[in-house]
């Protein structure tokens, strides 16, 4: 299992540049989402992946090999497609072993891989249908079962499970993480789907435009997002954004802004250092909120509850701008009145407001 | 009547002068040469006067050596001309099923030859064949080379009429395949080269099953077309020499007004006409029967999840 290297690589259609200098290294073996708004690149980077589309410039190194010039089948991968992709000629059975056979590999192997894989993702019972015959779920595991029987060394998904109902959806995501953890392959998994990125990956790579913003454990970027479009992508529900100001008084550091003031602690302030009277955007998560009483707690209105069993969804203001507040508990809480809150300066980040990068 | 009557006829009513014509214009010829067909009438006769002379002209036909030499000739023709055109017309189209710049000019240009009329189509190349002036045996002599007795030889009259059917009609299938090759599912085969498919692979295993059903149709439009040629054979050679290129409509053109035998010509029109509606019937049940087969499937992936 090689591990996956892209250095510089650059795609154009025409004038257009859809990915501009892209560069990114995937361990052997590990599981990497390419997440992003739609028509940020993340189909076309993968599809140079696979060879499918041609790279303008830069280099696509699996194992050490240079694979930028060659076709698909030398570089010894599967995919799964959005739109399943299977041929629609060939019933189940002959779908997944159709690259075994183009390989020709011995009858008895083949069936015996196809026959194993059909076990594990349930689809014995539909081995002679064509895939016209069977349901969306039940072809796009036909779709996954003819990327495993090939047994490559690198799977390439692209958003395989964005066709699927929601409930089918998270069932399938626990197979695939499932699945994954089992045969331990080069995964790289694009998908449009934060929830997807942050439950499957052991690295995220967060796309924009055709660059990188960030890339690393689902848990740094939740912790630690590098800039304001990462910390607005990943994480459910989207984290708050408020206009403040930063401000020293008496050698400490503070951000205020309308309807709040929140201290800085000194090991934060010393990076802050000379910023004082810098306007900055505030990123607060909804989960950044904690009940709490007391005279410096924050009085805000509830001006909409939503109630999901273990949390309730708050929607609130707060100088005049909406706010979203996450708040954990079965008790339903009633729209309207006001609450009590705090918030840690542990669950204050700040944005420069023209870079957008984290400070 | 009631007004729901009068309403649930109304359509029938639009449609009414429609089908009158198509009854005059259709249904009334066809009778006309089924009963010709058992007439001995000669066209000096008023059909009146003709006798009824019952199957005899079917029955002459069937033991008249050169109507069957003429079948014989008509048979070989079409399968040979759609054999070359499907072969060609299939692989022009996977060759030219790709994205370069240029290729829209050369598919306009291929397309062009199936455009002209057929009148034309038979001059021009009765012109090329000319024995001296011809610009094939020209260019033989150029060359250095023997001239062709193309349109004087039986056997080069047969395969020069194949050339100019296929040139003109080659089109028609390239651009109906092309139209096929595009509307494939691109996904299926990018999915073909992942799993390792070469180019010939996808086209043998991948590409033509999935065309199949519009090669078939095309093919049997191709097929039915073939069996009523004319005007290029007309002007290029009159079906000769001999009887080397003397299909079925010109043997009935000739039965008609050369040996004045109006009754087994119309005898052999409807031979003509029971093959057509055979490979008509052919078309009409395949079609049927794929479509079915689609909603059948269509009908089956419903339920399940
Ligand atoms: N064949 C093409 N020609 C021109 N532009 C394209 C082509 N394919 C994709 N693009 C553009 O490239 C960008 C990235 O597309 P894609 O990689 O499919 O995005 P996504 O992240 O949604 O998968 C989009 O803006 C799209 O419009
Ligand atoms: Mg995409």
């Amino acid at each position: 299992m090689p591990d996956i290297r892209i250095e510089n690589l650059r795609k154009a259609y025409g004038d257009v540049a859809v990915i501009e200098d892209l560069n990114l290294c995937m361990a052997d073996g590990e599981f990497t989402v390419l997440v992003g708004p739609s028509g940020c690149g993340k189909s076309t980077t993968l599809r140079m992946i696979a060879g499918l589309e041609s790279c303008t410039g830069g280099a696509i190194l699996i194992g050490g090999r240079d694979v930028t010039r060659l076709e698909p089948r030398e570089r010894d991968l599967a995919m799964v497609f959005q739109d399943y992709a299977l041929y629609p000629h060939m019933n189940v059975a002959k779908n997944m072993s159709f690259a075994l056979r183009l390989a020709r590999y011995p009858k008895a192997e083949i069936d015996r891989r196809v026959r194993e894989v059909a076990e594990t993702l349930d689809l014995t019972a539909y081995l002679a249908r064509k895939p016209a015959e069977l349901s969306g779920g039940q072809r796009q595991r036909v779709a996954m079962g003819r990327a495993l029987v090939r047994d490559a060394g690198t799977f390439l998904f692209d958003e395989p499970l964005s066709n699927l109902d929601a409930k089918l959806r998270g069932h399938m995501r626990a197979e695939l993480a499932l699945m994954s953890r089992r045969i331990r392959k080069n995964m790289i998994y694009v998908t449009h789907d934060q929830v997807e990125a942050m439950t499957l990956g052991d690295r995220i790579v967060v796309m924009r435009h055709g660059k990188i913003m960030q890339a690393g454990p689902p848990a740094e970027l939740y912790r630690k997002p590098a800039n304001r479009f990462v910390a607005g992508f990943i994480g459910s529900p989207t984290m708050n954004f408020l206009k403040g100001e930063l401000v020293e008084e008496d050698g400490r550091l503070r951000v205020d802004g309308a309807g709040f003031s929140i201290p800085l602690p000194a090991e934060r302030a010393a990076r802050l250092q000379g910023s004082a009277r810098r306007a900055v955007e505030v990123g607060i998560r909804p989960s950044g909120f904690t009940p709490a009483d007391g005279p410096d707690a924050l009085q805000l209105p509830v001006i909409l509850a939503e109630y999901l069993g273990t949390q309730s969804i708050v929607m609130s203001e707060m100088g005049g701008a909406r706010v979203t507040i996450e708040l954990m508990g079965s008790e339903p809480i009633a729209t309207g009145g006001t609450r009590m809150f705090r918030i840690e300066d542990k669950d204050v980040h700040l944005f420069d407001i023209e870079t957008e990068q984290a400070l | 009547m009631s007004v729901a009557t009068a309403n649930r006829l109304t359509p029938y009513l639009f449609l009414a002068p429609a089908l009158v014509i198509l009854l005059g214009a259709l249904v009334y010829p066809i009778i006309y040469v089924i009963y010709a067909s058992f007439l001995d009438w000669n066209p000096s006769q008023r059909i009146g006067e003709a006798s009824f002379v019952g199957l005899r002209n079917y029955a002459k036909l069937l033991s008249d050596a050169a109507f069957l030499e003429s079948l014989r000739v008509t048979l070989a023709f079409a399968a040979i001309v759609v054999s070359v055109e499907m072969v060609l017309g299939v692989g022009l189209a996977l060759l030219l099923d790709r994205n370069m710049k240029g290729l829209t000019v050369l598919r306009t240009v291929f397309i062009l030859p199936m455009m002209i009329a057929p009148i034309v189509v038979g001059l021009m190349w009765r012109y090329m064949y000319h024995p001296t002036i011809g610009i094939f045996n020209r260019t033989l002599n150029s060359l250095g080379l023997e001239p062709v007795p193309w349109l004087s030889d039986s056997s080069w009259a047969f395969a020069a009429v194949i050339i100019a059917d296929v040139w003109q009609w080659t089109p028609f299938i390239f651009i109906l395949s092309l139209a096929a090759l595009q509307s494939l599912p691109k996904s299926a085969l990018e999915a073909a080269r992942i799993d390792g498919a070469r180019g010939w692979q996808a086209i043998l295993y991948i590409k033509l099953p999935l065309m199949l059903p519009v090669l078939i149709v095309t093919m049997l439009l191709r097929l039915i077309d073939a069996f009523k040629v004319l005007e290029v054979i007309l002007v290029m050679t009159n079906g000769g020499p001999g009887l080397s290129t003397e299909i079925l409509s010109l043997r009935i053109n000739r039965t008609a007004s050369e040996f004045r035998a109006l009754g087994e010509a119309a005898a052999m029109s409807n031979i003509l006409l029971l093959v057509l509606m055979a490979l008509t019937l052919a078309m009409f049940l395949y079609t049927k029967a794929s479509e079915a087969r689609s909603r059948r499937l269509a009908a089956a992936q419903e339920p399940a999840t």
